[in-house]
């Protein structure tokens, strides 16, 4: 047993090399992870009008990611696998509460209501999702047969569905990535491959019609041209490619910009996040920051190489492949290259339920690295 | 399953999953260059575009208002000054909702509809993110509510601005006038730069005549604004330039005494300074209250103001038109001697009334009862007692050609040139204009009307007064003035002044005439005499307002106090070296000798009073 590795570790005497591979950390990863975290808590406390309030919570979202990362890490993937189905369960079950009994704010009905905090659980299955397609196609046959290939496309679409009354285009659409980047790395066929891609295709009318919302379809409208309402709809995207676009090569300095100091920027400490920094730090900054990225997904598809069962390359894959679709969806976004979804910055926006779904899936992650390395 | 086969599978899913990693690595890099392209497209070749769009939405150029020109007497007494005053705008491009905003804030002060209706109307006439006014005067408590909710009152702002104010209140109202909004009319004929820290204009009176000088230069500054447009910190800035200050000839003292003996009645007068011509005082009775208009009347106020029957928005002094009646004797009878049409020692027998050849219906004398002034009376006592027959007879030798074309000079018959807006011309009637006018021959009988201030002719009290004052300087002709230094700095006088030309013998002839009137018991104005400590010259009319037919006594119980005769009076003080003139009317107060008289008096009084004694003495 796994566990019983564990204790019978702590327990020999053999110094700090032992405690560290004892604790299942996998160093570097902590520490980009680490960086991020002091980069994100940097650009909030500019973006929130130089107040620490944010900073504050959102400190205490990172201290709490980071505890939650290493016990995570301390169960072997195995345990994950198994309990991928139950996690799935209750995050359906979660969703299917937070239709009926949901906060609503904005005119989405995203949220659980706990008393304490709110819980956005569609965020949470930006990990169950593929934990349970992972554990599902592991323990059957890889490539992944037709059969089994419609059955964990059903498990993606449910949660996806229940998503989209909400309603949360942006999340759904992230969620069914995640799910299929699961399928695509397990070997799917070519064949599904191309049909899937041109179902896709032949269901954006449909998506147009009898999906979107008019608020949504009013956000692609306003993607190709903003200028047509800029103090209304195209506000938030002529707002955001003027802070990017006045930063420059090296920016205005940390706490000096503009269109976020003044508040012209909407959202700038959450999903418009790195319009604050591209203003501030210029390319240089939003460069760094897209090398730190690199760094971490490159970190993540290193440990899913070098993992050891199929369940554990699939889940660390598809959390590295997942985590480059979230980023590059808010980048396109604030850019105005996509319309704009809800989709905060991976680790730099302010937000506590996201930050905790990524560091479950860095958890994960670690859990997967500290086997390979044990066996 | 043997371990050769699960480690060959094993490894092919590996090699599976790799290739898997390897296809999505390129497809992520690929979606990675679109991004990093876009940013280097933002950042770097479109930067400059981005820039100017940034500071566009931050900095704004905002107006600086200077502070309009301040208006004293000529001691230095505040007429008209700048107060502060707090309004409530709204930069409509700031608030996202505006009509909800109104609503919200109609619940926290009190906006009336008549507010929001105008609000409306300047809504209309502004520029892009211009401050239009919503609610001017707020007060300490309106402005502390609204501060403290000024976070979710997006677009709305309270400005300070210096207001114009009106210390002295009616006293001075027909004088300096009024500022108020600029309306639709008057926006389009601005220059819309130089009136951009402004709502105000100059409507009336030395406010508008002067509004050039007294408006000043608007200055502007940069300031940075956040999205709700609240101004974070001001970048750069061009000070305004105030108005020019000035000073007027006016007398606050004079035009007190002249206002408080007349506010009673419908009246005008006014003062002039002999020596410049400055307008000492000029009043126009009733007045009202110009600080009303500066922030825009109410409805309830204006119309009071204009249905009242004594209309005391008309300025009696340069826009009311009376017949001079008497007042105009001196003159003629000047004109007669210098014409020799008459001498000192010419006479004639008064019966009362007076037949033209030719005409069957006598011409009354009006200032003496039945029998008339008796036989032997001369100029001067046609002057003393006032005597119309003598000016009858006297006329229809003169003609009226030649009576008009010396009252032009005294003024009469057309502007004064005063430096204010909308006076009115009078009549001065001559044979060609009677043709133009009416379109008649002129007979002998209107130059007999005309030879006593009656017929067609007209004049404001401004030009009774301009009239006494060149009576009193022999001839001088001065344009009046009512502004006398601007900054500080006084206007040289014209250098050479036209003088109306008449021998000196007639002038003293006249001017001892004149003092006689006030100073000879015989005189129509004796009853002011009365412990005098100078010597005054005067002379007093009586315009009808009704024509009563020659064989009625004129009856005042029989008519409306409305159709009284009006009161008039020239003076000018001291005879020996005249100081001041007035030309003063008072309406419906039948008798110059009664109403008007004791009123110039009180005026001249107190101009003599505050005379340093060693100038009354010199000369």
């Amino acid at each position: 047993m796994h566990k019983n590795d564990f204790v019978r570790q702590l327990q020999t005497p053999g110094g700090s090399m032992r405690i560290r591979q004892a604790l299942n950390l996998d160093y570097m990863l902590t520490g980009i992870l680490m960086t991020l975290c002091a980069i994100s808590l940097l650009v909030i406390y500019s973006a929130g009008g130089q107040s620490t309030l944010y900073v504050k919570r959102q400190l205490v979202f990172i201290v709490a990611g980071f505890v939650v990362m290493g016990l995570v890490a301390q169960f072997p993937p195995r345990v994950w696998e198994r309990w991928a189905f139950l996690l799935y369960i209750a995050g359906i079950a979660s969703l299917t509460a937070v239709l009926f009994v949901g906060v609503e704010i904005n005119g989405a009905q995203r949220w659980l209501n706990l008393g304490f905090t709110r819980l956005q659980p569609s965020e949470f299955m930006k990990i169950c999702v593929p934990l349970m397609i992972a554990s599902y196609i592991a323990k059957n046959a890889i490539p992944p047969t037709f059969r089994h290939v419609v059955l964990a496309v059903l498990l993606i679409f449910l949660p996806v569905f229940l998503v989209i009354q909400q309603p949360d285009l942006g999340t759904a659409i992230l969620i069914s990535a995640s799910g299929f980047f699961v399928l695509f790395l397990a070997g799917l066929k070519r064949s599904y491959l191309i049909s899937a891609f041109v179902l896709a295709l032949a269901a954006l009318p449909s998506l147009w019609f009898f999906v979107m919302r008019d608020y949504q379809k009013q956000r692609v409208l306003t993607l190709l041209n903003p200028q047509q309402d800029k103090l209304g709809a195209g506000w938030n995207i002529i707002q955001s490619t003027t802070a990017i676009g006045s930063g420059g090569w090296s920016g205005k300095g940390w706490t000096k910009g503009t269109q976020s100091q003044l508040n012209f920027l909407p959202e700038s400490h959450t999903d418009f996040i790195i319009a604050v920094l591209a203003e501030e730090f210029g390319l240089i900054g939003v460069l760094a920051l897209c090398g730190l990225y690199l760094l971490l997904i490159g970190r993540c598809l290193f440990i899913g190489l070098n993992a050891t069962s199929m369940f554990g390359r699939l889940i660390a894959g598809s959390i590295a492949f997942t985590l480059f679709i979230f980023i590059f969806v808010n980048l396109s976004m604030v850019s105005g290259i996509l319309p704009v979804v809800g989709a905060p910055l991976p680790l730099i926006s302010y937000g506590g339920t996201a930050l905790m779904t990524l560091f479950v899936g860095f958890g994960i992650l670690m859990s997967v690295a500290g086997d390979s390395k044990t066996r | 399953m043997n371990d050769d086969s699960t480690f060959i599978d094993l490894t092919r899913q590996h090699q599976i999953f790799v290739t898997r990693v390897i296809i999505a690595c390129i497809v992520a890099i690929a979606m990675g260059i679109v991004i990093v392209a876009r940013y280097f497209d933002l950042q770097i070749t479109r930067h400059q575009d981005f820039v100017t769009q940034a500071d566009n939405n931050r900095v704004h150029m905002r107006p600086a208002s200077p502070s309009r020109g301040l208006i004293y007497d000529r001691n230095g007494n505040l007429l008209a000054d700048n107060r502060p005053t707090y309004n409530l705008t709204i930069v409509r491009e700031r608030s996202q909702d505006m009509d909800q905003l109104l609503v919200d804030l109609d619940h926290l002060i009190d906006i009336s509809d008549n507010d929001i209706t105008q609000f409306k109307k300047r809504l209309k006439r502004r520029k892009p993110y211009e401050n239009t006014a919503l609610k001017y005067n707020l007060s300490e408590r309106e402005r502390s509510i609204l501060a403290v909710n000024s976070f979710r009152l997006a677009g709305a702002e309270v400005s300070a601005r210096l207001t114009r104010h009106y210390p002295n209140g009616e006293l001075f109202a027909h004088v300096i006038g009024y500022v108020g909004r600029i309306n639709e009319e008057e926006s389009q004929a601005i220059d819309t730069v130089r009136y951009s820290g402004t709502d105000s204009i100059g409507k009336i009176g030395i406010e508008k005549y002067y509004e050039d000088s007294l408006l000043g230069q608007v200055g502007n500054e940069h300031v940075e604004t956040n999205a709700r447009g609240r101004v974070m910190r001001v970048l750069s800035k061009v000070d305004p330039l105030a108005g020019d200050s000035l000073t007027l000839h006016l007398d606050r003292r004079l035009q007190a005494a002249a206002h408080a003996a007349l506010k009673d009645h419908r009246a005008a007068l006014v003062a002039i300074e002999v020596k410049s011509g400055g307008i000492l005082a000029m009043v126009s009775t009733p007045s009202y209250d110009p600080n009303l208009f500066v922030s825009g009347i109410s409805q309830v106020n204006y119309s009071a103001l204009v249905q009242s029957r004594d209309r005391p928005l008309f300025n009696r002094a340069i826009r009311g038109q009376y017949p001079p009646g008497s007042t105009i004797k001196p003159i003629f009878g000047l004109i007669g001697l210098q014409n020799e049409d008459i001498s000192a020692e010419h006479t004639i027998d008064d019966p009362g009334y007076f037949y033209l050849d030719g005409v069957e219906r006598p011409w009354r004398d009006h200032n003496s009862k039945r029998g008339g002034h008796g036989k032997g009376v001369d100029l001067a006592e046609a002057i003393i007692e006032s005597c119309d027959v003598y000016f009858y007879t006297m006329s229809v030798d003169t003609g009226i050609d030649v009576l008009a074309d010396y009252s032009k000079q005294f003024g009469l018959g057309r502007i004064t040139g005063l430096d204010f807006p909308g006076e009115q011309s009078g009549i001065m009637p001559s044979k060609e204009w009677k043709r133009q006018a009416r379109g008649e021959p002129w007979f002998n009988g209107d130059t007999i009307n005309a030879s006593i201030g009656q017929g067609f002719m007209l004049a404001t009290p401004l030009q009774l007064a301009v009239m006494s004052a060149r009576l009193a300087s022999r001839g001088k002709v001065l344009e009046p003035r009512l502004v006398k230094a601007r900054n500080g700095v006084e206007k040289p006088a014209a250098e050479q002044s036209a003088v109306i030309d008449i021998d000196s013998e007639h002038w003293d002839y006249m001017h001892r005439a004149m003092r006689d009137v006030v100073h000879s018991p015989r005189g129509t104005a004796n009853r002011i005499r009365k412990d005098i400590g100078y010597n005054m010259a005067g002379k007093t009319g009586t315009a009808q307002v009704i024509s009563i037919s020659a064989d009625d006594e004129y009856d005042r119980d029989k008519i409306n106090q409305r159709q009284w005769d009006h009161a008039l009076f020239i003076a000018f003080a001291p005879v020996e070296d005249p100081q001041i003139a007035i030309g003063l009317i008072v309406e419906n107060g039948e008798h110059g000798s009664s109403t008007a008289a004791p009123v110039a008096r009180l005026v001249i009084d107190e101009y003599m009073k505050n005379q340093p004694d060693q100038q009354l003495g010199q000369r």
